[in-house]
């Protein structure tokens, strides 16, 4: 099984993610690490010469960096669960949305915009405030932790772009794939799952990939909510220092994690695409 | 009239939309609503000039510059737009300089909601130049050497033949962008400006109504999305050009 | 009458018949009445001008389109009946296309056993020996592992032939098969459609080969605009047409 697939039509992207997906690689990778990592120095540099007593601003980053990280940890923990029950629960309702019963497409049409048009910020709210804390199952009570409340937050907007994007890949599959495989009296269903989907899954995996990176981007809104995480690990070392020049050293610092771990996906998503365009 | 039906609402189906009834909570949304248009509004415009210049400045012919750019973009669009946000508010605000406000008292250069505009029309922006660019780029070689070979020069070429062009192209794609930012306002709310999330949280946390306010946001945002997307449609439709489709 | 022979479409025991079949598309009558019979073993050439409803009128008869009006019978199931199990029906009618329309994800021998085994529910080890079987009168052994992007055209539509075959159809249609085809690898496809119908496989088959469709075919076809404008045995519909539209068609294309 290790030969290539051949055939394939390039992923034609649907709506939605395809500005974003679809966007062009820049040679230039060090550029943009040089540009925040400049920023720092310029700064730590301005400051060497005035902090006086204070320990150097580059110092204090290193020593707060473990403290740091294990923020955004939590960035990762919350964007990879948002992902996985988004995906699961997105790929049933992209699914639902080329059902031939009018009563199943409809409403999971309605809830694929709805959750697509709505700023993820408005649905995570939604979800702190009106999720319950703690769930009674067989007389037991389970708490809900804020960072689950949180990563169910985000898997709402997750649900609606994988959804999409399922739509999007499946009505890329040409009509002939459809024709035969009923011509071969395939039901229904076993097109999808046996034909259709194996075919879309390559075609997927790089807007998936895209919506990842953006999910873990936009992990750092748990902060404005209360859920602690990177950013909000950030904002407790500026309290704890007190020190007006470290405020934009840090933040750039913050900036470039983000940017460490986000990059290469980009990238990778890139060559993905254009490996698989070109495979025509 | 309208307010003492929403009054009953409240009494008999315990929906208490306050904004509808109560003078205040209706004028915090109203301005909610105005900040969030005005802060889109700003947004949409800098943020397409920040994607029409770094397109422009990607074709320099000085590669520091287009380095530059490159590294703003990749750069932007990696890092995630609340970040930034705190980066530009926090960070880049504290080294302002204090201009004094004439009352006696000093303010730093730039307010919270100019810097929203800032922060987050650099981050649309990053995503406009790739937009601008990709749509210069499709529009053919041919076309340029064209405009060209009838004595335009190479700036003139660019301006009255290959942007009209290049921006038909790019307009689905930039619309996306657009709809994305105007969804992305609301993280103006972790800064403090009045817009409509904010407003929301206020009337909320006064009229301890979250679900019914909720939805009105939620409600509100649709219809502005909705909107804009009738707009680009509609500017799309304009801009057509009859038997020129890529 | 007097081809002799092979004349058994007319009889009782036909195992395709259609009568006045109609479909439209919107307003555009593309099956206007349409009557035939094929029987057992028979080998029938549709021909005809491009847009005259060839494939649709093989599209009908495994009911991938429903019809407007009109019967259509298959190995004694009524097509056009409410109640007709489409899947029953499918598994007596194969339909090879004109653009292979493999299943890229599979390889050439995972393409053939995939029906047999998911619909028809049978054994995997007794399919796979199946699809090697007919892998081989296809003539393509040693490209069982191939995917479909790693096979010339000519060889993909004789992986879809065997698809086909692997249900162990009671009928093989074969929509313009060659028509996507390089002129090197036509041959080879018409080799294997022609050994078919030696073995005495029904086939239905619509196509602009009428080199082929003389030589092979037991009765042609000649239709336009969604009728039926003549047939006979091919050296008569070929040698002397009686109709002008008919004579003017292959002064055409001959």
């Amino acid at each position: 099984m290790s030969r290539p697939f051949a055939v394939l039509l390039p992923f034609r992207p649907g709506d939605g993610l395809a500005g974003i997906a679809g966007h062009r690689a820049d040679r230039r990778a060090a550029a943009g690490l040089a540009l925040a990592a400049g920023l720092i120095l310029v700064h730590a540099a301005a400051h060497a010469a005035t902090a006086g007593a204070k320990p150097a601003v580059l110092e204090t980053l290193w020593r707060w960096t473990p403290f740091l990280l294990g923020g955004f940890v939590w960035n990762i923990v919350i964007s990879a669960l948002a992902m996985a029950v988004g995906t699961a629960l997105g790929f049933l309702l992209g699914i639902a949305q080329i059902s031939q019963v009018r009563a199943v497409r409809a409403p999971s049409w309605f809830a694929t915009q709805l959750l697509r048009n709505a700023p993820w910020l408005v649905l995570l709210f939604y979800c702190m405030y009106l999720l319950p804390f703690q769930l009674h199952v067989f007389g037991t009570r389970i708490g809900i932790p804020d960072w689950l409340k949180a990563a169910f937050g985000f898997a709402l907007p997750v649900m609606a772009y994988v959804s999409e994007i399922v739509r999007g890949a499946i009505r890329s599959i040409p009509a002939g794939q459809w024709e035969s495989a009923e011509a071969l009296s395939f039901t229904r269903s076993q097109t999808i799952w046996m034909i259709v989907i194996p075919q879309c899954l390559k075609r997927m995996l790089p807007a998936w990939m895209n919506l990842y990176a953006i999910v873990t981007m936009a992990s750092v809104l748990a902060n404005v909510v209360g859920v602690s995480e990177g950013l909000t690990a950030a904002r407790e070392m500026l309290a704890a220092e007190q020190r007006v020049e470290l405020l934009l050293p840090v933040y750039a610092y913050v900036l470039l994690w983000f940017f460490a771990y986000c990059y290469p996906i980009a990238r990778a998503t890139v060559f993905l695409e254009r490996r698989w365009a070109v495979a025509h | 009239m309208v307010a003492e039906w929403f009054r009953q609402l409240k009494e008999s189906a315990n929906v208490n939309l306050t904004i509808f009834y109560d003078r205040f909570d209706g004028l915090t949304y109203l301005n909610g609503l105005a900040t969030t248009v005005k802060l889109s509004a700003a947004c949409l415009a800098l943020s397409v000039v920040f994607g029409i210049g770094g397109a422009w400045l990607q074709r320099s012919g000085w590669a520091p510059l287009r380095w530059l750019v490159n590294g703003y973009v990749a750069f932007f669009r990696n890092t995630p737009p609340l970040a930034q946000l705190y980066f530009f508010y926090f960070g880049v605000g504290s080294i302002m300089p204090l201009i004094p406000d004439g009352a006696g008292g000093t303010h730093r250069l730039f307010d919270n909601f100019q810097w929203a505009v800032i922060s987050m029309s650099l981050f649309a922006g990053a995503f406009n130049v790739e937009i601008f660019r990709a749509g210069i780029e499709a529009v053919p070689k041919a076309t340029t050497d064209a405009a060209e070979a009838l004595g335009y020069s190479r700036f003139g070429a660019y301006i009255h033949i290959v942007l009209p062009l290049a921006f038909r192209i790019s307009l689905p794609a930039l619309n996306n962008n657009l709809v994305t930012m105007v969804k992305g306002t609301t993280i103006a709310y972790a800064i403090g400006v009045p817009e409509l999330l904010t407003a929301s949280a206020t009337i909320w946390n006064a009229s301890t109504n979250i679900p019914e306010m909720m939805n009105v946001l939620m409600i509100t945002f649709l219809a502005l999305v909705g909107i804009l997307v009738v707009a680009m449609h509609r500017i799309e439709r304009a801009l057509h050009i009859p038997g020129y489709n890529r | 009458m007097a081809a002799g022979g092979t004349m058994s479409g007319i009889s009782g025991d036909a195992v395709v018949s259609l009568r006045d079949v109609h479909k439209s598309f919107g307003a555009t009558e593309v099956l206007g009445g349409i009557s035939m019979d094929v029987g057992r073993g028979d080998v029938v050439c549709i021909i005809g001008p491009s847009g005259s409803g060839k494939s649709t009128l093989l599209r009908c008869i495994n009911a991938l389109v429903p019809v407007d009006r009109g019967e259509i019978v298959v190995a004694g199931m009524t097509v056009t009946s409410p109640t007709l199990d489409k899947l029953a029906l499918r598994r007596k009618v194969g339909i090879v296309f004109q653009q292979y329309n493999l299943f890229p994800h599979k390889t050439a021998l995972q393409n053939v056993m995939m029906a047999p085994i998911h619909v028809l529910k049978r054994d995997r080890r007794e399919v796979e020996e199946l699809a090697r079987q007919l892998m081989r009168k296809v003539r393509l052994s040693g490209k069982e592992a191939c995917y479909p992007g790693e096979l010339s055209g000519g060889q993909q539509q004789r992986v879809a032939i065997a698809r086909s075959l692997a249900m162990k159809p009671e009928v093989m249609m074969f929509d313009e098969v060659t028509a996507a085809l390089d002129p090197e690898t036509v041959k080879e496809v018409l080799t294997t459609i022609r050994e078919l119908a030696e073995d005495g496989m029904t086939c239905m088959l619509v196509t602009h080969e009428m080199g082929f469709a003389r030589e092979i075919a037991d009765r042609v076809y000649f239709t336009d605009r969604g009728v039926i404008v003549e047939h006979g045995p091919p050296k008569e519909l070929f040698g002397s047409p009686r109709d002008p539209r008919t004579r003017e068609f292959l002064e055409h294309v001959l």
